[in-house]
């Protein structure tokens, strides 16, 4: 009895997860502007717009690649930070561990206005650059997460018996530690990345008027000139997560990525 | 075969913070020979063993290999080779490329890697597993591989770290001869950590007994089963009867309301002394009779393990055990009235 | 010695590029909000570097100190409607196989890159008079006529709600997927139906997690920014859209700064307390 209780209730919830995900595929292919239910008409030819019409095809390349940009930078600075804090233990490291935490953690309207006045007293703004930089450090907590659950389930001693092979501190970085870390970079970065992809404010208050991302895209679109194009572009792009997501799934642990123990944790 | 190298320990301290976890160490490890660390947890045994790797650095004092001094060179080029506790096979290589990682950075060529490995891999007696992952293997085999790795380099010191403590007894009793084998065969200086005193006594030339950061006593396994020099040492090693007693004259011991005969009491000897008598030298002689360093005490326990009976006897405040095998034994019962024999040889006189 | 204290020198140079990114892209820009949060704001739409009190005294207006209330209240609810909602759904999860595990996992991830506008929009449609949810109920015969339920304090609640869910299952995920299967078994054998096991046994126990997660889901939804626009009236606009506001249009960058200050100071606060609180529990236990 419970069981089936248990099922509706997960099955319910997953509904209410979708059913957006369904009313945006619907408009992305909705003959007509208007939505409306029962549905009428079935056309691509919004997604056809996306690649046909540079109003979208510009703010998607500036969004690719600001994304792919922006993870690379969090993940250089996340990297280094979970190193030496699993390695070496240092009371520094821990501390810049919990600063990492904090871009993420703070409601983003505050990082948003931070990098805002920051860039206008440095007297340069409105950039690619600027933009690339401030999800950087936005979205540095990501990685910093990923990259140090992995290293949570690294044994100490692999270290240590490398060096009592011969190993110094960096042929141990390079031949040891460097190939069990990738996974969890490649998935820190792939977080990074995703968020990026979808990331609205820091965009906006940054470089908003100069550059147009393609969320900011589409909240304009919303605003002064709704089209259905903007739907096209969110089922692309949940397609994307999802191909990644599926990709970290497949090829890695994902519960154990999420902070699940894995097989030898017990 | 490279020649052996000895290990010296010299007024060797290792401080953590406000924690001491080693005291003042001086050993010297002979060359070629299997030495033991033995203690219970936390008396600095596995603090010790890595000052010696290099792992950690002592507070005080100095660490030789071979004559040299090394404690200032970091682990990467003492020459040591290590079995750590956990393994630490390399999750991402083969067998095969763990045994030949010391050999890879140094830049040894593929074929010779190779040879190598398998040669190490015939040593350790688990031949053509060099291409297997590691986590295709079994408890047992990837500990040979663990030390097929460690004497990849031809190291000074073999060093291993409770090396059997995550294999079961029956496996554990194998690999300790095969081990002790092994290292005869190499003729290496090896030093073993393990808080099993079995273990010690089975495979080592020398036992180093710790507790608390200090050596209490080194020496060959036999003569520390028979001569221990504090209670903690004969605790620890095998099973002992420690009873309470006072010199009351030369050789004389009172203990448990009787009078004993104890002829390694030191002359001078003033204030509470602890007899220590190994079970095996209990004799039990059923009903009342007199003698020499005999008590009347009443069974209350008989534990029948099969090769040999343990009996446990109460005489005045304390609980005498004896061991016998059931051939030597005249059978006696819990409730029984016995009178139990510490034998004057078997009695050794401790500090209290 | 020497060789730990250079050890340790080597290993805190690798810190030195992190620290400059952080450093300087990070503490400077938080430093000089901060610092401008005292400025007076002049006509033009700059700040003179007079330092005054005025930003933070503004707060205490009607106005605002009412939309601050407001915005907390609102955060409050939808973080406790998704914990309540979020717990179970999590606890399910985690007692699934794998494979029915991951692509739920997978779901979650996806929802959450969503674009807060692309949620905004969707929901806005849902709940439209046109083509939402009011219209499949015409379509069944449960309704008359369809409504508009958007937009609306509910349609806020409700996109917020669905924002913070997938966050709220994730950060429960892995106190939930630690679980002892063992201590909920014993409960078993001792008579304790399932429904009752998870009432009596796994809440209690996880009662930090769950507070702790729904203090993190509380500060998230205060980040909200494009839901109430879509889906709510400018009475139920939040501190979020207030300080974008101030900074971008009505050019008052003091005053925009004295807002996202509080607000940081409001949720770090809060999440360093419950921090504080875990392990003050931890330690008497």
């Amino acid at each position: 009895m419970s069981r089936i209780l248990s099922a509706l209730f997960l099955g319910a919830v997953l509904l209410f997860l979708a059913l957006p995900l369904a009313v945006i595929a619907a408009v992305s292919v909705n003959e007509k502007k208007r939505l409306l239910f029962p549905p009428v008409g079935f056309s691509f030819a919004w997604y056809g717009d996306l690649v046909g019409r540079s109003e979208w095809l510009g703010p998607v390349t500036n969004s690719l690649l600001i994304a792919v940009l922006a993870a690379a930078v969090a993940v250089s600075v996340a990297l280094p930070i979970a190193y030496v804090l699993w390695r070496h233990r240092l009371r520094y490291a821990r501390a810049l561990y919990a600063f990492g935490l904090i871009p993420f953690t703070l409601p983003p309207v505050i990082t948003a206005l931070g990098f805002m006045i920051f860039w206008n007293a440095a007297g340069w703004s409105g950039s690619m650059t600027n933009v690339v930089l401030s999800h950087g450090i936005f979205l540095v907590t990501l990685p910093l997460v990923t990259i140090s659950l992995g290293f949570e389930g690294l044994d100490r001693a692999l270290t240590e018996a490398a060096a009592t092979m011969g190993a110094d501190d960096r042929t141990i970085l390079r031949t040891v530690v460097l190939p069990l870390i990738v996974p969890y970079v490649l998935s820190g970065y792939a977080f990074a990345f995703v968020v990026s992809l979808n990331e609205y404010i820091v965009a906006f208050m940054v470089a908003g008027f100069t550059i147009e991302t393609l969320p900011i895209k589409i909240f304009n679109s919303l605003r002064y000139g709704y089209t259905p194009v903007m739907a096209a572009v969110s089922v692309v792009f949940v397609l994307v997560a999802a191909l990644v997501f599926g990709l970290i799934a497949r090829f890695g642990d994902l519960p154990r990525l999420l902070g699940a123990l894995g097989p030898r944790d017990r | 075969m490279t020649p052996a190298h000895g290990v010296s320990l010299l007024g060797v301290t290792k401080r953590f913070g406000a924690v001491t976890a080693v005291a003042d160490v001086d050993l010297e490890l002979p060359a070629g020979k299997l030495v033991s660390f033995l203690g219970p947890s936390g008396c600095g045994k596995t603090t010790l063993l890595r000052i010696v790797a290099g792992l950690e650095t002592p507070t005080a004092g100095q660490v030789r290999i071979g004559g040299e001094d090394v404690t200032g060179v970091p682990t990467h080029r003492r020459g040591v080779g290590m079995v750590f506790q956990s393994l630490a096979l390399f999750p991402h290589l083969s067998v095969g490329e763990n045994i030949a990682y010391g050999l890879r950075i140094r830049g040894v060529d593929a074929a010779a890697r190779r040879r190598r490995a398998a040669e190490l891999l015939d040593l350790v007696r688990l031949p053509g597993v060099a291409d297997r992952h590691v986590s295709q293997l079994s408890g047992g085999q990837r500990q040979r591989v663990a030390i097929a790795r460690a004497l990849a380099l031809e190291p000074r010191v073999f060093l291993l770290d409770e090396p059997l403590s995550a294999l079961d007894a029956k496996l554990r009793e194998d690999m300790q001869v095969e081990l002790r084998l092994l290292q005869q065969r190499l003729g290496i200086t090896t030093v073993i950590v393990t808080h099993d005193q079995r273990e010690a006594m089975t495979m080592s030339d020398l036992v180093v007994v710790m507790g608390h950061g200090t050596v209490q006593q080194a020496g060959p396994p036999l003569a520390i089963y028979r001569s221990p020099v504090n209670a903690f040492v004969a605790g620890f090693i095998g099973s002992t009867n420690l009873v309470p007693g006072r010199p009351t004259g030369p050789q004389q011991v009172a203990a448990l309301g009787g009078t004993f005969r104890v002829p390694g009491l030191p002359p001078n000897i003033d204030g509470a002394v602890t007899l220590s008598v190994r079970p095996e030298d209990v004799v039990l002689h059923p009903g009342g009779a007199g003698g020499e360093n005999r008590v009347a005490g009443v069974v209350t326990f008989v534990r029948d393990v099969g090769a040999s009976v343990e009996t446990y006897v109460a005489c005045a405040e304390a609980t005498i055990v004896s061991v016998a095998t059931p051939k030597d034994r005249d059978a006696v019962h819990a409730g029984d009235t016995v009178t139990v024999e510490l034998p004057a040889a078997a009695c050794v006189a401790l500090p209290a | 010695m020497r060789r730990e204290d250079r050890r340790a020198a080597g290993a805190a140079a690798g810190l030195a590029y992190p620290t400059v990114m952080l450093g300087t892209l990070f503490a400077i820009p938080l430093g000089i909000m901060v610092v401008i949060s005292f400025f007076r704001k002049i006509e033009g739409g700059f700040y003179e570097p007079v330092l005054t009190l005025d930003n933070y005294a503004r707060f205490f207006t009607a106005f605002f100190a009412q939309n601050l209330v407001f915005s907390l209240w609102v955060s409050a609810l939808a973080a406790s409607i998704a914990v309540a909602f979020g717990f179970p759904f999590a606890y399910l999860l985690t007692r699934l196989a794998r494979r029915w595990q991951v692509p739920i996992l997978v779901l979650l991830l996806c929802v959450l890159s969503l674009s807060e506008v692309i949620v905004g929009f969707s929901w806005s449609v849902l709940l439209s008079r046109t083509a939402g949810l009011s219209n499949v109920l015409v379509w069944l015969g449960l309704l008359e006529d369809p409504e508009a339920w958007s937009p609306s304090l509910a349609a806020v609640l409700c996109g917020l709600v669905y924002l913070a869910f997938p966050y709220t299952v994730l950060v429960l995920y892995p106190p939930l997927a630690r679980l002892d299967r063992e201590i909920v078994e014993a409960a078993r054998t001792l008579g304790a139906a399932p429904a009752t096991t998870f009432a009596t046994v796994v809440v209690p126990m996880l009662r930090p997690a769950i507070v702790a997660a729904a203090v993190l889901v509380f500060v998230f939804t205060l980040g909200a920014y494009l839901t109430p626009q879509i889906l709510g009236r400018p009475q139920h606009w939040t501190l979020s859209v207030l300080i974008t506001d101030q900074a971008v249009y009505q050019a008052n960058l003091p005053f925009a700064a004295a807002m996202a200050i509080f607000l940081a100071v409001v949720g770090l606060g809060l999440v360093a307390a419950v921090l504080v609180l875990a392990r003050k529990r931890g330690n008497a236990a």
